[in-house]
């Protein structure tokens, strides 16, 4: 067996592969379901059912969505540039930790003040986080995907200590629990009454403002440079390592607004659930979209579908609601190979 | 003073040696990968899956070797599926690991709740007893750190003999590491740069395997979520810090082994005066800054993480 680069990438495959992909993921998850006894096609339309059945279901989704539309855009933004930030989640964290700190009566200002400060906060706490992992990249050489992957540990073990310590809430009843931010600092609701929350268009925002620097600023063509080859870009006068240091600012300030969005928008306070794996989901999301910042919005919401529907499914069909997580990562598999078979044909002999 | 005493502890070093030997097998298998060009950061979820398998093979009745035989065999199956995904079909060896981590993390977790839907508690096994081996035992402090541990440790420093063994002074060795450093004049050779990747993949990832199954059936008696805990990564740390070579790596992770024995005492010391979140984050931190010492004479497999495709340079 052996692979021969196509000369052109049709458009027909494209689109189809990815589809496939996609399909090939459901029949894995399929027999999965039929190992629990339970029928496929009851459980995969409970499914959708529970992600999109309803507009309660659906503004669920696009809840859920929210936080991977920013950890996506940060995983796509760092791959592009081949900054393998696996660190999304340490990043979320520590831009929850910046929104906490600021936003729980520090600052007395005004909503339209207040919350700007808070996502520039946050951000820079996630651009810190990357920053970490990127300069012993450049000036050492140490692996980041490493690095970055430790980093998550050792970020939770300290948003642990904050909450045991400076950042507890006194009236929490003991919980490690930091306050709940100030009325100023909360993201006001898409729907009154409803979960769906103004972090949702802000992260709209960002993936088109990630867009726009990918295709029409110098920094864009040079992230891309880079990824593409670093020997190349650094041949051509591009400075490498500062094209990396700027990527690790914007990825890391990305993940960083997940933190800010989920406290100020959805929870309220940090507490140490604030994020079931938003930052290891963010990788698969960027690859389902194959890297491209408007297609994160809809692989964010197609992600946050599977576990909405899933959660939803096994409420009352029993099969176990992890069956999100293994659809999650076959579909990652399958993916990549399928963006792969976009470049190669397989000849077997 | 207290905590120069600690150190002359026979128990210290029982646990040092307790805490090391997953990261044993999980480095070894990691290193395996590593010489033959492949970064397989599925490590995590293959510890996981191999916790999981052989703590499962236990608790439905199996012996105890069956469970590290069966944790050793769902670890060779993620390596083949790796090694199928990144040596023929060439995918990023970055994305793909990450991706069967996830893989064989999700699957161990859903195998576990489908199997126990509702328990509260984890059920229990009988794990692994210690053996005390005759005479050398006896010896005072070394006899009681090194030869009173579970076979399971034993087990690991064979492993470490083995892989050195393996890698230098056998053929298959020397095509490892040739794939590794330069597989065009390994395929000029006539060695098969394909097959030897993927065998060396499935055999690191078996040795992964049993790694984690050390978690569930020496250190604990039971199987719960995040319970590797990152282990694995630590791991792939420790094969930097090892410079790839079977014999550094095992120093690496008693090193570490001793490290993370030491702190979990000075934890009850100092827990007092320093909040114990600082103590859990020394092995992470401890990892990153032997990176940086090391890095900057790691002499990484010059082919690693290269794709390699026949007739292309």
């Amino acid at each position: 067996m052996r692979l021969e680069p196509r000369e052109q990438r049709s458009p027909a495959s494209l689109l189809l592969y990815p589809v496939l992909a996609l399909l090939a993921s459901v029949i894995v998850c399929a027999a999965l379901v039929m190992l629990s006894g339970a029928s496929p096609l009851s459980v995969f339309g409970l499914m959708v059912k529970g992600a999109a059945g309803t507009q309660f279901a659906f503004l669920e989704t696009l809840t859920r969505a929210t936080p991977l539309i920013f950890t996506g855009l940060a995983a796509a933004t760092a791959f592009r540039a081949k900054l393998w930030n696996i660190g999304g989640e340490a990043q979320l964290y520590i831009g929850a930790v910046m929104t906490v700190m600021l936003g729980t009566g520090l600052l007395p200002l005004p909503q339209s003040i207040l919350i700007p400060v808070l996502m520039l906060a946050a951000m820079l706490g996630g651009a810190m986080v990357l920053s970490i992992p990127t300069f012993l990249k450049t000036r050492f050489g140490v692996d980041e995907v490493v690095t970055t992957l430790l980093l998550n540990f050792i970020a939770i073990l300290f948003v642990s200590m904050l909450l045991e310590g400076v950042l507890k809430d006194p009236a929490g009843l003991g919980w490690p629990q930091s306050k709940k931010v100030i009325a100023e600092a909360q993201l006001p609701k898409l729907i009154q009454g409803k979960r769906l929350h103004f972090g949702f268009i802000i992260a709209i925002a960002a993936a088109v403002a990630v867009w726009i620097i990918d295709r029409k600023s110098a920094l864009g063509y040079e992230m891309r440079a880079v990824g593409h080859s670093p020997k190349a870009a650094s041949f051509a006068g591009i400075p490498v390592n500062r094209v990396l240091a700027k990527t690790a600012l914007l990825s890391g300030g990305l993940a960083g607004l997940a933190g800010m969005s989920e406290v100020t928008g959805l929870k309220g306070n940090l507490t140490l659930d604030l994020s079931p794996g938003f930052g290891y989901t963010g990788i698969v999301v960027a690859m389902l979209a194959l890297m491209h910042p408007l297609g994160v919005i809809a692989a964010a919401i197609f992600v946050a579908a599977v576990f909405v529907g899933a959660d939803a499914m096994s409420r009352t069909a029993g099969v176990p609601s992890y069956i999100a997580h293994v659809m999650v990562a076959t579909s990652l598999l399958t993916m990549v190979t399928a963006i792969m078979l976009t470049r190669y044909r397989v000849r077997w002999r | 003073m207290e905590a120069i005493e600690i150190l002359f502890t026979a128990s210290l070093w029982a646990a040092a040696i307790r805490i090391a030997s997953p990261l044993i097998f999980g480095t070894l298998g990691e290193l395996i990968c590593e010489r033959a060009g492949v970064l397989n950061l599925g490590i995590e979820g293959i510890m996981t899956a191999g916790a999981f398998a052989g703590w499962l093979t236990v608790f439905l009745g199996g012996d105890l070797w069956l469970g590290v035989a069966v944790a050793a065999i769902v670890g060779a199956l993620f390596g083949l599926l790796h090694g199928f995904l990144v040596v023929p079909l060439g995918l990023s060896q970055h994305v793909t690991g990450i991706g069967i981590t996830l893989l064989a993390t999700s699957l161990s977790y859903y195998f576990y709740r489908l199997i126990f839907p509702s328990v509260t508690s984890p059920p229990k096994i009988e794990p692994f007893q210690p053996w005390s081996i005759p005479f050398v035992s006896d010896i005072p402090v070394i006899g009681e750190a090194l030869f009173r541990q579970t076979p399971l440790t034993y087990l690991a420093f064979a492993a470490v003999l083995f892989v050195a063994w393996l890698l230098n002074k056998t053929p298959i060795g020397l095509a490892i590491r040739t794939v590794g450093e330069n597989p065009s004049a390994a395929e000029a050779q006539g060695v098969d740069v394909t097959l030897v990747r993927m065998g060396a993949v499935m055999l690191g990832s078996a040795l992964m395997g049993i790694g984690g199954s050390f978690i569930t059936l020496s250190a604990f008696n039971s199987f719960f979520f995040e319970m590797m805990n990152g282990r694995g990564w630590i791991c792939v740390a420790l094969v930097v810090f090892g410079s790839w070579r079977p014999g550094k790596a095992l120093a690496g992770a008693l090193l570490f082994g001793a490290f993370d024995a030491y702190q979990l005492r000075l934890q009850q010391l100092a827990g007092a005066y320093v909040p114990y979140q600082v103590f859990l984050m020394l092995p992470f931190i401890l990892s990153i800054i032997a990176l940086i010492i090391m890095s900057r004479r790691a002499a990484y497999p010059r082919a690693l993480m290269v794709p390699y495709r026949k007739g292309e340079r």
